[in-house]
């Protein structure tokens, strides 16, 4: 009991960023607890992944390895993560908020009969067992502490809310397990990624972000801000309208759905500050705001903010800080 | 083709809250109440393939009675019959995923559409859940969704975090609405006054053998720590200048 076991999302030999997030919050859950904490990981060639996911202070991987699991659909990892949680008597399931996770953790939860919280800020403990947890409702303008009930738990983790396992020289140890996917039953197929390529860093690792809205007023406006972005070495973001209407990719939302984000440096350029975007980086150490509109409600949670059009205060910035660098 | 389309009701996104004084709900006296927006665009997602290929659009809600209204908002966009499931109490993503499946087995629809994440709770998981009880594959999180000619599978495209995924279900199947699927149409005068005529059939739950037991409970609703704004800077220069030696980020 009180065993805690984090399913990590992993590319290209890698661990994601944000799931080693969930790995910090799942080895502190279980010390609390008194348990033990296993990453999980699920995928098909993962010799890479699993020797360089063995350093985050657990106390031990367990790698569901198979060809079967190539191209990932939910259906197929859900009866991996399940067949390999139900053998390691496991308290707390965990993985951090992805597309990834929130599509797969809910089949999970099914199979096990257990109660999901999403997204979760914090979690408490009080003897041996979790008591709560505390997360965002309505595009976070409300914090909720909410109890759940069973003796297993399934949550998604938010990035920003918890620190970073530290990788150590010691490794723990490596599981292989073996389950059995039989394709034929799982009525779903993977067909392919269509990747949003970028030589910029990812939104969500990112120690800068430079967001645009719809005041940017199409793709060329992007173009602007990427000049700053490329000097900072910031990854680019945006509101709802911009990736709307089609300017950037859909991968680049910031808010309450899309993605949540708390970087150093969070600039908002055209950006007008509804709810659902702030949801998304109200928790940015500064903000910095260009709006031409001086009532813009964007203002009201930006460190600094510049009344100005970004078509000249943008290039501006780019010549002033090259000056200060 | 028949397909299923699930609503909630939900505070109006603009809205402004204010939590009740118990602590356990926000007020909704002098709240605006819609149809949840993700499921607005499962509505018109399901009108849409029902053009295409002809059908059925059945839309549920589960909820007290005022829940109808979003039914006959999703009946004015031109579904073409309603459930309402009675029930008055508290509940998790997982017993309305109980209740939907029960609905499943009476109605057999071919598919299923429910918005990605309903925007009060922003949970995001009765679907994928629905999924799971029912042991039907998911296309989560759809921008585009493709019915194959012999109308036994769907190509759906789906936004995941580093841009699209393309996956093929077989139906009966799972489909969750993201927001770049679709533009949802407005009712039309006409079209509101029809739905009115529109047959809604009223369920409970222990109709349909459903011991609801939220395993998930909200304890305590509190505001978050208000983030305080800052200045307003003259100029380009000022701005760097603060960036620099106040908030040393740059
Ligand atoms: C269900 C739902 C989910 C949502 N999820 C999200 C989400 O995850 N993320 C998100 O961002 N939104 C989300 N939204 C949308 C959100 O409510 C707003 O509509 C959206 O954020 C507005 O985008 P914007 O600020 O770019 O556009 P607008 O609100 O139109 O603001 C544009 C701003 O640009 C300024 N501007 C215009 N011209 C210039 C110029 N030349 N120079 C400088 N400034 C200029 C204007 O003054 C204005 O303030 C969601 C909405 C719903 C209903
Ligand atoms: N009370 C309800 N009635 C009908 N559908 C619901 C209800 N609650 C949730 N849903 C559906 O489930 C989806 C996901 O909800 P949630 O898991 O709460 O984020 C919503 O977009 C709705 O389509």
């Amino acid at each position: 009991m009180g065993n805690v076991i984090i399913l990590c999302e992993h590319k290209n030999g890698e661990l994601i960023k944000q799931s080693l997030s969930a790995a910090k919050a799942g080895i502190d859950a279980a010390k609390a607890m008194g348990g033990k904490s296993y990453l999980l990981l699920i995928g098909s060639g993962m010799d890479r992944v699993k020797e360089s996911a063995s350093h985050f202070g657990t106390d031990g991987v367990l790698v569901v390895d198979d060809p079967a699991l190539a191209g990932y659909t939910a259906e197929a990892y859900a009866i991996a993560a399940y067949e390999t949680i139900k053998s390691q008597s496991a308290s707390l399931v965990l993985s951090t908020t992805s597309a990834f996770a929130k599509e797969l953790l809910p089949r999970i939860a099914v199979k096990l009969k257990a109660g999901m919280v999403s997204d979760i800020l914090s979690i408490n403990t009080e003897g041996g067992k979790v008591s709560g947890f505390t997360r965002a409702m309505w595009a976070g303008s409300i914090v909720a502490d909410v109890a759940v009930d069973g003796d297993i738990i399934i949550a998604t983790v938010r990035g920003t809310a918890f620190e970073h396992a530290p990788k150590l020289d010691k490794a723990s140890e490596v599981k292989a397990l073996s389950v059995k996917i039989d394709q034929q039953t799982l009525k779903a197929k993977y067909i392919e990624t269509i990747e949003h390529k970028s030589t910029r860093p990812q939104l969500t690792d990112a120690s800068v972000v430079i967001s645009g809205g719809r005041g940017l007023k199409g793709p060329e406006g992007f173009k602007t801000i990427g000049q700053l972005a490329d000097l900072l070495g910031a990854a680019i973001g945006a509101s709802r309208a911009a990736v709307d209407a089609g300017w950037v990719e859909n991968d680049l939302q910031v808010g309450q759905t899309g993605k949540i984000v708390a970087p150093n440096l969070y600039i908002a350029v055209g950006i007008s500050g509804a709810i659902q975007h702030l949801a998304g980086m109200k928790d940015s150490k500064t903000i910095v705001a260009i709006n031409k509109d001086p009532d813009a409600p964007i203002f009201q949670i930006a460190d600094y903010g510049l009344v100005a059009d970004f078509a000249k205060a943008v290039p501006e910035l780019v010549e002033e800080i090259k000056k200060v660098k | 083709m028949k397909i299923l389309v699930t609503v909630k009701r939900v505070s109006d996104p603009e809205a402004k809250l204010k939590i009740k004084p118990d602590g356990l709900w926000i007020q909704t006296e002098g709240v605006k109440f819609v149809v949840n927006p993700f499921d607005e665009i499962a509505v018109e997602e399901a009108l849409r393939i029902k053009e295409k290929q002809t059908g059925e659009v059945v839309v549920v809600s589960v909820g007290d009675k005022v829940v109808t209204e979003q039914i006959r908002a999703a009946l004015a966009m031109g579904a073409d019959r309603g459930i309402f499931v009675n029930y008055a109490g508290s509940y998790d993503s997982y017993d309305i995923a109980n209740i939907l499946a029960k609905i499943v087995e009476q109605e057999k629809p071919d598919i299923i559409i429910l918005g990605k994440q309903a925007v009060d709770d922003d949970m995001g998981q009765a679907g994928f859940m629905l999924a799971e009880l029912l042991g039907y594959p998911q296309a989560a999180f759809a921008s585009k969704v493709e019915i194959t000619d012999d109308k036994k599978k769907a190509k759906v495209t789906r936004e995941i975090d580093g841009g699209l995924e393309v996956k093929e279900v077989e139906l009966p199947c799972i489909i969750t609405a993201d927001l770049r699927l679709n533009t949802p149409r407005y009712a039309s005068l006409p079209n509101i006054m029809k739905a009115k005529q529109k047959p809604v059939k009223e369920l409970t739950v222990e109709s349909l053998g459903v011991a609801v037991k939220p395993r998930v409970t909200v304890k305590k609703l509190s505001e978050p720590p208000k983030r305080k704004g800052g200045v307003k800077v003259e100029s380009v220069q000022d701005l760097v200048s603060k960036l620099k030696t106040e908030a040393k980020v740059i």
